[in-house]
């Protein structure tokens, strides 16, 4: 199953589906202008705000005009009113890993943009309170990036020769 | 007093050993093992089994064991129930340190006893690494029938009298292995409460 | 390591509330509870604080990470005036698990183990939302058989009763009617014990799988099932009267902990947050999944948006939790309890010494795992706590590349410094009871 290419836009956005899912595509540059449009046009919900390091990705599908980076910001938002679900994926580089916040639009993204900032390193310009959230404070390194290990520790078993 | 000081210094192991204080020792740590307080220290999933035990159906106030004391100064045996945290791991050590003496500490749960099914960068691989622990009780979570019996070994041994002079000579726990118990289901017929259906 | 030591090692640093002196305003608008989608002269209303001549006459105090209230390990900072909260700062992160990072480790079959730990009250809900979205990745989401999706339905309502039950427990015991402890865990052993023979575990079943479930229930489950909803009416009526009509438990929850529902919406609380403010949005009824557009229940909805409309919508959505249970009851079709698609699911124990094929199935799925088309997707049902949704990005393999749970109670504890602000200590017990969060959702 791959994505369909967009043939339509949504302000100006490439949109594509993923899943009979529909998912819109804005530059870094544009990602608050569409999400002020997007809050007008009845998402009053931002359920979920995320992140994903594609480094090691072998490549995923995206519609024409957008230019894939190593980490991308996800957006999943709601409309009440309309009972519709909206994706958002803004591409983020890796030399430049920033993003505006989205608190002055959902301040229910606060907590959600502390996470992606401790567990990928995204910073988030305008956020009120940007630390790390889950990890200690004096923890070197974000998680849940690709070259980031697991951590796991080799377990010795009873009876094991060596 | 050279009684006296014995006491002060080494506590009840201090007291010379005669026919009178023998059946002191032997009250004190029947006093003991019969009224041990524990200290909540429920994190995750385990934590809601140990309340589980705590409840009507498995009830541990017949073992002395229903009152459990937020505040370690008051507790006895430190229950670890759940999953230890980078973040969590300098919390409890500073209060298995703020717990009085004698102590004991439970490591409930796979997580606990060894990082469980969380071998990664974030869960402390075992509570041992941390604070010295006493008996090990397995599951995932271990059903309160395995708690209930990884207490009652930590009550014995108590009561026996070896853990704490283990403890004055090494300042590690007793390290008690027990089985995990598989939860006992009768038919599901209700516990009445004194009303007819 | 010495104590003092160790009390520098427990000192997060930024995470914690910085005194008042030292936040920056916006941090502070943020602490007090304003939502900033207010206009700029209310927001410069709600900057001036009451302003202490002396600030030492308020206290920054440290509530947990270990403390009483059976919430788990959720650390607040609050700044009190006397018994007064003025401002409020959960520092959460104290049951990380590194779950998501596990997760891209284990197959998608072994997802739900991991997965099954976050919300540990309700785990059967995390693992229907990690089957619905691998399901969907894998375009089987319309095949599944309607006796599996019956099946995952009742133990769904089943676990939204043992959850609410314990919530009325915990509830109870934080205001203080401690005896409400003890019923509330023994109605819960019921339930407990029903699961336990259809699963074969009391908690954390990993027992909704990709496909369908891990085994049929087993004979005599209805006799089971309607003596749990035998008992439970008279319990509930018991409740009632013990809490609802009481009124030292009214004064304690009504006008406690109020959100009004534009607050609600702003900051993504769903669920029973939600509903308490008069929002009817529920996804059982306004998205549905599985089978809930053909049973006829209830939405509860609340008027005040204070804890103890919180309180009274859980209770009575036990109630129609049974009103599901017994519709499921009456309904539950005759047929697989899981999709029989060899690539997915594994074959049935005695064919694998038959077949050669059956073997080799059985073997690559539980070592290899079945492999996932690539592609990303974003599944959301509603748990006990409100909308708990899944988000998975897998690459074609046998692993999710990403997976992200969306967790009703992170999102919901960003309520509390609204709901706090103003009220006394022990309203602040009673709020965080009334959100009923999960620290290992909130953590992952």
């Amino acid at each position: 199953m791959s994505e369909q290419v967009a043939d339509e836009s949504l302000h100006g956005c490439p949109t594509s589906d993923s899943r009979g899912q529909r998912v819109v595509h804005p530059t870094r540059d544009g990602y608050i202008a569409l999400l002020k449009k997007l809050l007008d046009d009845g998402f009053t919900i931002c359920t979920d705000l995320t992140a994903v390091d594609y480094l090691v990705h072998p490549g995923r599908a995206l519609p024409e005009g957008v230019d894939p980076e190593r980490f991308e910001v996800v957006l999943n938002l709601l409309s009440i009113a309309d009972r519709s679900r909206l994706r958002v994926r803004v591409q983020v580089p890796e030399s430049d890993a920033r993003l505006t916040s989205t608190f002055e639009l959902w301040p229910g993204t606060e907590a959600m943009e502390r996470e992606v900032f401790d567990m990928f390193g995204i910073v988030f310009d305008g956020h009120p309170d940007l630390t790390r959230i889950l990890m200690p404070e004096d923890w070197d390194g974000h998680p849940l990036r690709k070259d980031y290990a697991v951590g796991r520790i080799p377990v010795q078993f009873k009876g094991a020769n060596s | 007093m050279s009684l006296v000081k014995n006491v002060l210094d080494d506590g009840l192991e201090g007291v010379p050993h005669n026919f009178v204080t023998g059946r002191l020792e032997d009250l004190v740590k029947w006093a003991r093992s019969r009224s041990s307080w524990g200290a909540t220290f429920g994190l995750a999933c385990c934590a809601i089994e140990m309340m589980g035990s705590g409840g009507a159906h498995y009830d541990l106030a017949r073992f002395g064991m229903e009152v459990w004391r937020a505040s370690p100064r008051q507790a006895d045996i430190m229950v670890v129930a759940g999953r230890v945290s980078q973040k969590m791991a300098p919390v409890l050590r500073q209060v298995y340190d703020q717990m009085m003496e004698p102590k004991w500490v439970i490591s409930m749960g796979v997580c606990a006893s060894s990082g469980g099914m969380f071998n990664n960068y974030a869960i402390i691989q075992g509570v041992d690494q941390i604070v010295p622990v006493d008996v090990y009780a397995p599951g995932c979570p271990p059903t309160p029938e395995t708690l209930i019996h990884a207490i009652e070994t930590l009550h014995q041994k108590i009561e026996d009298g070896e853990l704490m002079k283990r403890r004055a000579a090494t300042g590690a726990g007793a390290n008690l292995h027990i089985e995990e118990i598989r939860a006992s289901f009768s038919p599901t017929t209700p516990v009445s409460i004194g009303r007819t259906a | 390591m010495t104590a003092v030591e160790n009390i520098r090692q427990t000192n997060e640093g930024g995470q914690e509330m910085k005194p008042r002196s030292e936040a920056g305003a916006r941090e502070l608008l943020r602490e007090v509870g304003a939502v900033l989608r207010m206009s700029e002269a209310e927001v410069a209303r709600l900057g001036e604080m009451p302003v202490d001549a002396d600030e030492d006459q308020t206290m920054i105090i440290n509530m947990g990470p270990q403390h009483p209230s059976t919430h788990g390990v959720l650390r607040l900072m609050l700044e009190l005036q006397g018994e007064t909260v003025l401002r409020c700062k959960p520092v959460i992160g104290y049951l990380h698990t590194g779950m998501e990072k596990t997760g891209e480790d284990l197959t998608f079959l072994q997802g739900g183990t991991n997965v099954t730990r976050m919300d540990y009250l309700s785990p059967l809900n995390n693992e229907l939302v990690f089957s619905m979205a691998v399901e969907k990745l894998l375009g089987i989401d319309g095949d599944i058989p309607e006796r599996a999706v019956w099946m995952r339905m009742l133990l769904s309502e089943m676990n939204r009763m043992s959850s609410h039950l314990l919530f009325l427990a915990t509830n109870g015991m934080d205001i203080g009617a401690v005896s409400m402890m003890l019923y509330g865990w023994r109605e819960r052993e019921e339930v407990l014990r029903f699961f336990q023979k259809v699963t074969g575990l009391r908690m954390n079943h990993n027992f909704i799988r990709p496909g369908g479930l891990a085994a049929d229930l087993p004979p005599g489950w209805r006799d089971d099932v309607l003596s749990i909803l035998d008992m439970l009416p008279a319990r509930l009526e018991e409740y009632d009267i013990l809490m609802t009509e009481q009124p030292i438990w009214r004064e304690r929850l009504q006008g406690v902990g109020v959100i009004t529902a534009d607050e609600a919406l702003a900051l993504g609380t769903t669920g029973p947050i939600l509903r308490s403010t008069g929002v009817a949005w529920d996804l059982r009824r306004d998205e549905p999944y599985l089978r809930y557009r053909d049973v006829d229940f209830d939405v509860i909805v609340g008027t005040y948006g204070d804890a103890f409309d919180r309180y009274a919508i859980r209770l009575n959505e036990i109630r129609e939790s049974m009103k599901i249970v017994r519709q499921i009851l009456d309904r539950m079709p005759s047929g697989d309890y899981r999709i029989q698609n060899k690539k997915v699911t594994p074959p049935p124990r005695a064919r694998i010494d038959e077949s050669m094929e059956a073997l080799i199935h059985h073997f690559k799925i539980f070592t290899e795992g079945f492999k996932v088309p690539e592609g990303e997707v974003y599944v959301a049902i509603e748990s006990p706590r409100g909308e708990i949704g899944c988000y998975i990005v897998s690459d074609g393999g046998p692993k999710p590349y990403r997976i992200h749970m969306r967790a009703p109670s992170f999102v919901n504890v960003q309520a509390l410094p609204h709901m706090m602000r103003g009220g006394l200590v022990a309203d602040a017990v009673a709020v965080i009871s009334s959100i009923d969060p999960v620290l290992g959702e909130v953590d992952r």
